[in-house]
């Protein structure tokens, strides 16, 4: 009964990493924008910022997601809470 | 009177486009429709086989576009199904030999006498594709449940509307070879998923099943030599495009183990 532990736990099936892989795709797709790209525009952005303010590179999220039929290039960059980071103004 | 030109149309290659076209058309001429079948995939003619026709081509798409011939002369005539005309395409290399306002003409000429024109598009998304979509009214886009598929069939949607001039609302989808069985083990991608991704409207889903290898290998479209699932899917699919309203059989082959699961909640 190899199918019973997968019923059991719930555990998703391939098709959610099909899902998952396509819908990623198929917002570069329809932005012609590649990874590649992003990578590149995120380098020159964390450098640009990281003039005027000092943030946790770790966490720093960057990417492409699809809201209400439309594209968005989304960011997140977390500033480090130290007062003292606040270089620029 | 004008009737409607559709493509049929996919991207990715080896998803059942021609299939499609000849059972789609067969099933809207037993409704009691004059339907012409046009492949546009010239070099790689398949259609004719697959209806079984071809041993009776004589003259061909290109020889219509070059004036060797009226179309009306190239058409073959189905004995099989009332109403039902192939347009061969030509098995020659030069995939070029045929330029969009031509294909556009002919399509409207073909729409003057007949109520459906079938345009079998060829794979990929160069000139031949480009050919193919210019003189259609509405497109078909085939999808199996398959990352490569479904990720091709994205592009054309983007292509037809961008190129063909084909709004999104006249684009409708059909998804093809899919494995109940897998779907409910949540291993391939269903019907509602790919919508999701592709937002564009479902026309049609056909089961995955070896008679469609079956007719195929006989050159009988499966509408005329079944009564199977395969068959209805087609016959349903030609009712949806004539406007009527019929409804998506859901799950066909549940089996009593699997409703007993359901009911106990240890599947979907």
């Amino acid at each position: 009964m190899f199918g019973f532990k997968k019923l059991f736990s719930g555990e998703a099936g391939s098709k959610n990493a099909a899902k998952e892989r396509l819908r990623l795709v198929l917002i570069h797709d329809r932005a012609s924008v590649s990874q590649e790209t992003i990578e590149s525009m995120k380098r020159e952005l964390i450098d640009v910022i990281s003039h005027y303010i000092e943030f946790d590179t770790n966490d720093l999220e960057f990417k492409m997601e699809s809201k209400n039929e439309k594209v968005a290039l989304i960011a997140s960059i977390p500033i480090v809470s130290n007062k003292k980071s606040i270089k620029g103004a | 009177m004008s009737g409607k030109a559709i493509v049929i149309t996919s991207g990715k290659g080896g998803v059942g486009k021609t299939t499609t076209t000849a059972n789609l058309g067969a099933a809207l001429a037993l409704a009691g429709n004059t339907v012409v079948l046009l492949d546009a995939d010239i070099g790689l003619r398949n259609l004719d086989v697959v209806m079984g026709l071809e041993n009776r081509i004589v003259y061909d798409l290109v020889n219509v576009v070059e004036g060797v011939c009226t179309y009306n002369k190239a058409l073959i005539k189905d004995k099989r199904i009332d109403g039902l005309y192939l347009l061969p395409a030509a098995q020659i290399k030069d995939k070029d030999a045929i330029k969009p306002e031509q294909m556009k003409a002919l399509v409207e000429n073909i729409k003057e006498e007949f109520d459906f024109v079938l345009i079998d598009c060829p794979a990929g998304i160069e000139q031949g594709f480009l050919n193919a979509i210019i003189g259609a009214d509405e497109a078909i886009i085939i999808v199996t449940p398959e990352v490569s598929s479904v990720r091709d069939a994205d592009r054309v949607v983007g292509l037809l509307d961008k190129k063909g001039n084909i709004p999104l609302e006249n684009m409708h989808m059909v998804v093809n070879r899919i494995r109940m069985d897998m779907v409910r083990k949540k291993e391939m991608l269903d019907v509602s998923d790919i919508e999701d991704l592709l937002r564009i409207n479902v026309l049609g889903v056909i089961p995955d099943d070896e008679s469609v290898i079956v007719s195929t290998n006989k050159g009988e479209p499966i509408v005329l030599s079944s009564k199977n699932s395969v068959a209805q899917a087609f016959h349903d699919m030609a009712g949806r495009v004539l406007g009527e309203d019929i409804p998506f059989d859901e799950k066909p082959d549940r089996s009593f183990v699997s409703a007993v699961m359901r009911f106990f909640g240890l599947a979907q």
